[in-house]
């Protein structure tokens, strides 16, 4: 709980935070200030992690290799994809890992069975484990096509792909306004990881208030964008309208927009400016990392490392000077008689 | 009567199966940075590296102490040497940078490290492991870390957590199980490492470990042998040979001109059962030398294996150059290396980058095949696996699988040829091509998924026993769940560490299996010319199949 509620806590003030400013009118400040900096924040915070890491140099090529190298064509079983031997494989290795959470995929869970009233020592077993897996990858599908979505917002005329998306989207026709199925499988993919990191105990013990901020954040933003499409209604012109102010550069702020959209559009903008400094940075940090994007092919073509230097070595001839005598009374060639 | 001797924490008699079995997954209720001082009680630490054996490397820090000493006689400005040594390396490794960033604590990895499955302590999930090291990177190297402290997952770097590093770093055995499963590729062996060259700077290691490298580094092997012994001990197998297969044979040292070295861990040279795939190198040279194969032995370079990556990225390079500095010296074209685990992680991920290039030497080609073998065209060195897999698909090799009938085989992937090179399919080639009974493990237990030993990067010692034995248990139960449904009785690998390791864990969790390496089995199968009649037993001097009884 001690870690659990300072994150809490967090989002909680800021949904307060929300209602006052927009009950207070501060419009200016928390539909346009606020925004602006956490998208600038976002962007250069962004740039600057990934640049960042990109100026640390790789020295050895070290990928993790899970299958058969490539070494004679008779055999059997080579893995171009998961034991990569040049960029082609790499490419498609790090597509399925950003795309399909492929090693997540391979997760299973391992447990030591006692049988009861038996003689048999206890086994260790291992099952399929693949729920983090379908949670993590509907959670982030969803986002995306959320994210997708609300492009609506900031065009005019809104371009066929996210229309073509909202109706995929809502096909299901089920409910007025249609229910958008990432909605639905968004809201149950965070509550799966929240109940998971506090039901789990080895769980619950790893985590820290940086994991829980981030579910509460955007769980909260789920929640309150749900409640303005569903429930309580907003005044989506007017979201329309201080939307295309924000890219025009010609903010305005229409009245009576309502308190849910200032609390999602705080929660997002609060998520936007954390995102650089967090762990959710992985987003940008998988691409670069050298165990996943580096094809095995150390012994055929050479990696350079660009600090190496030369080390204190115990040459041959200091290695002869010692044991001289030993190696000639053996009939060990020398080269110094 | 005679009072019956006590077992201690070093032997395996001390554990009882039950009490070692019964392991508890689920965390203490106070949080991991709350949990110190560590409890270094026997059977789970590893001895300090000796004075001596520092001084001959030049390393930082020589003394005389114990981990469970309250003094453990640091550097005065302790902390400002490893927060300066964290910073650099922050600078030079992009591996290290991201993965003290990227982990999101998911959790998937916990499961996958044979410490945690055998012992459950939960710093020995992988996740948590790591975390030891970036809640000290977050102190002293983020915005959030420096500001809100604990709230934001960071701590003050103490001597109680240098403790605590050494503990678990040296709980590690830089396996890579975990980043097979970890969605971002977070590799833990990268963290453990960096985090031992960082204990290596305030004169913090294991002798295990810095004992070989100091032997390694003087003598050429890390077993210390001195070159008129390593032919002493090549002469006296060569003599076993002959009284198994009547035929004499002859192996040659530092002979120049030679076509190709021979490179192998001296772990083989000194210890059953590694003498015997020893032996089956000798018996295979031999049998090639009249159809071409011009090979020599080195004594200066007489160690396969890299014990400097258990210890630093600096000591690799250093223990590393003999391999080279030896091929051309002595104008051989191109390098064969034995079975060996952690030694061709080094050959293939950083030989080549740290000591190439070595264009002194040729793309290798096999003399008896003229296959060229492409996919070393850069290092010039080849896996002996790939060498023998070459000759047996060419049908150089005469070969009767029924003399390895007395055994039935399963093949135990070690880490390093699996993770950190992907050698899988031509080891299990070449032990189908040599015996007739062969069953693999279950599939989460082998390939890229394949369990530690427990002992490697440095911790195969005896007084590490508790935490060997319980990192041994995923792999010795997969072992005793194959001796059971099919009758198993040989474990093969191609790790000299594994043959030294894994015969305590199939003792223990899997008794009546017993360890080898493939080229034993090849050279029991492969007919010789001139050799007895009938080849009653094999190199273990054990009879053979269908010659049981007979004397």
């Amino acid at each position: 709980m001690r870690v659990l509620f300072p994150a809490l806590a967090v989002v909680v003030g800021l949904i307060i935070l929300a209602s006052l400013g927009a009950a207070l009118g501060l419009d200016a400040i928390f539909g346009v200030l606020v925004p602006y900096a956490a998208f600038v924040t976002f962007v250069f915070g962004f740039i600057y992690r990934i640049v960042k890491w990109a100026q640390v140099p790789v020295p050895f090529r070290i990928p993790s290799t899970c299958g058969q190298h490539k070494s004679f064509p008779w055999l059997k079983n080579r893995s171009r994809i998961d034991n990569p031997s040049s960029w082609p494989g790499v490419v498609v290795r790090m597509f399925l890992e950003i795309f399909c959470f492929r090693s997540l995929f391979r997760n299973t869970k391992a447990e030591i069975h006692y049988t009861p009233f038996s003689a048999d020592p206890p086994k260790v077993v291992y099952g399929s484990a693949k729920w983090l897996w379908l949670a993590g990858l509907a959670f982030h599908w969803s986002f995306l096509l959320i994210v997708v979505r609300h492009y609506r917002f900031f065009t005019e005329p809104i371009p066929w792909l996210v229309q073509f998306l909202e109706s995929l989207d809502g096909f299901m026709q089920f409910g007025v306004p249609a229910l958008y199925m990432t909605d639905g499988l968004i809201l149950a993919a965070v509550t799966y990881l929240f109940i998971r990191r506090v039901v789990v105990p080895q769980l619950r013990y790893i985590s820290l208030p940086a994991d829980y901020f981030p579910l509460f954040l955007i769980f909260g933003i789920v929640v309150s964008g749900m409640l303005m499409r569903y429930i309580t209604r907003i005044d989506v012109v007017g979201v329309k309208e201080l939307a295309m102010g924000w890219v025009t550069l010609h903010p305005t702020v229409p009245d009576g927009i309502g308190i849910m959209f200032y609390i999602h559009l705080l929660l997002v903008s609060v998520l936007l400016a954390y995102f650089p400094f967090s762990k959710l940075m992985h987003a940008g940090g998988v691409f670069l990392s050298p165990t996943r994007n580096l094809a095995n092919n150390n012994r055929v073509k050479r990696h350079i490392n660009p600090w190496n230097y030369p080390v204190k070595v115990h040459t041959y001839e200091e290695y002869e000077d010692e044991f001289r005598d030993l190696m000639k009374e053996a009939g060990i060639p020398v080269e110094k008689e | 009567m005679a009072v019956k001797k006590q077992p201690k924490p070093d032997e395996m008699a001390y554990y009882k199966h039950n009490e070692l079995l019964q392991v508890d997954y689920t965390p203490p209720d106070i949080g991991w940075m709350d949990t110190l001082p560590v409890d270094f009680r026997p059977g789970t630490w590893i001895y300090p590296a000796k004075a001596k054996n520092l001084k001959i490397l030049d390393m930082p820090n020589p003394r005389e102490w114990s981990p469970t000493d309250e003094d453990w006689k640091l550097p005065e400005n302790w902390k400002e040497i490893i927060i300066k040594g964290m910073a650099e390396r922050l600078e030079k490794y992009r591996s290290f940078k991201l993965f003290m960033d990227i982990c999101v604590r998911c959790g998937a990895c916990a499961d996958k490290c044979h410490f945690f499955i055998g012992g459950g302590d939960p710093k020995n999930m992988p996740v948590l492991r790591a975390e030891l090291v970036r809640s000290v990177y977050r102190k002293y190297f983020t915005f959030g870390g420096k500001w809100f402290g604990k709230i934001a997952g960071a701590r003050e770097l103490t001597i109680d957590v240098v403790k605590e590093w050494f503990y678990y770093l040296f709980q590690c055995t830089e396996c890579r199980r975990c980043s097979v499963f970890c969605p971002y590729g977070i590799d833990t062996a990268e963290v453990t490492m960096i985090g031992r060259e960082l204990l290596v700077e305030v004169g913090c290691h294991v002798n295990w470990a810095i004992e070989p490298v100091a032997n390694c580094f003087r003598t050429g092997n890390h077993m210390g042998i001195l070159p008129h012994a390593y032919k002493d001990m090549t002469d006296f197998l060569l003599e076993e040979i002959e009284d198994v297969t009547s035929v004499k044979m002859e192996a040659d040292f530092n002979r120049k001109g030679a076509e190709i070295l021979f490179i192998t861990p001296s772990g083989d040279i000194f210890g059953d059962p590694g003498i015997f795939t020893f032996m089956g190198y000798l018996t295979l040279f031999h049998y090639l030398k009249d159809k071409g194969l011009d090979i020599t032995w080195s004594t200066y370079a007489s160690e396969g294996g890299n014990f400097g990556l258990f210890t630093s990225h600096e000591m690799i390079k250093r223990l590393n150059a003999k391999m080279y500095a030896e091929a051309k010296r002595l104008g051989c074209k191109w390098i064969l290396g034995g079975e060996c685990g952690h030694m061709w992680r080094v050959i293939n991920q950083y030989m080549d980058t740290m000591n190439g290039p070595a264009d002194f030497l040729e793309e290798p080609v096999s003399p008896i095949t003229g296959t060229k073998f492409e996919n070393a065209k850069s290092t010039k060195m080849v896996h002996i696996a790939e060498f023998t897999a070459d000759l047996i698909k060419h049908n150089k090799l005469e070969l009767d699988p029924s003399r390895n009938d007395h055994i039935n085989v399963t093949f135990h992937d070690s880490c390093n040829p699996s993770r950190a090179m992907g050698i899988l399919e031509e080891p299990r080639y070449i032990i189908k091509n040599v015996c007739n009974n062969f069953h693999e493990m279950p599939e989460n237990t082998i390939r890229e998924q394949t369990f530690c030993c427990g002992g490697g990067a440095g911790l195969g010692t005896e007084e590490m026993m508790e935490m060997r034995l319980r990192g041994g248990l995923p792999r010795g139960n997969a072992v005793r769940y194959v001796r059971d449904k099919y009758g198993v009785n040989r474990l093969a690998c191609i790790c000299a560490i594994d043959r030294a390791t894994l015969v305590t864990v199939c003792d223990y969790w899997a008794p009546g299996v017993e360890v080898t390496g493939i080229h034993e089995m090849v050279a029991n199968a492969l007919i010789l010319d001139g050799e007895n009649k009938d080849r009653k037993i094999g190199f273990r001097m054990e009879p053979l199949k269908g010659m049981e009884g007979e004397e």
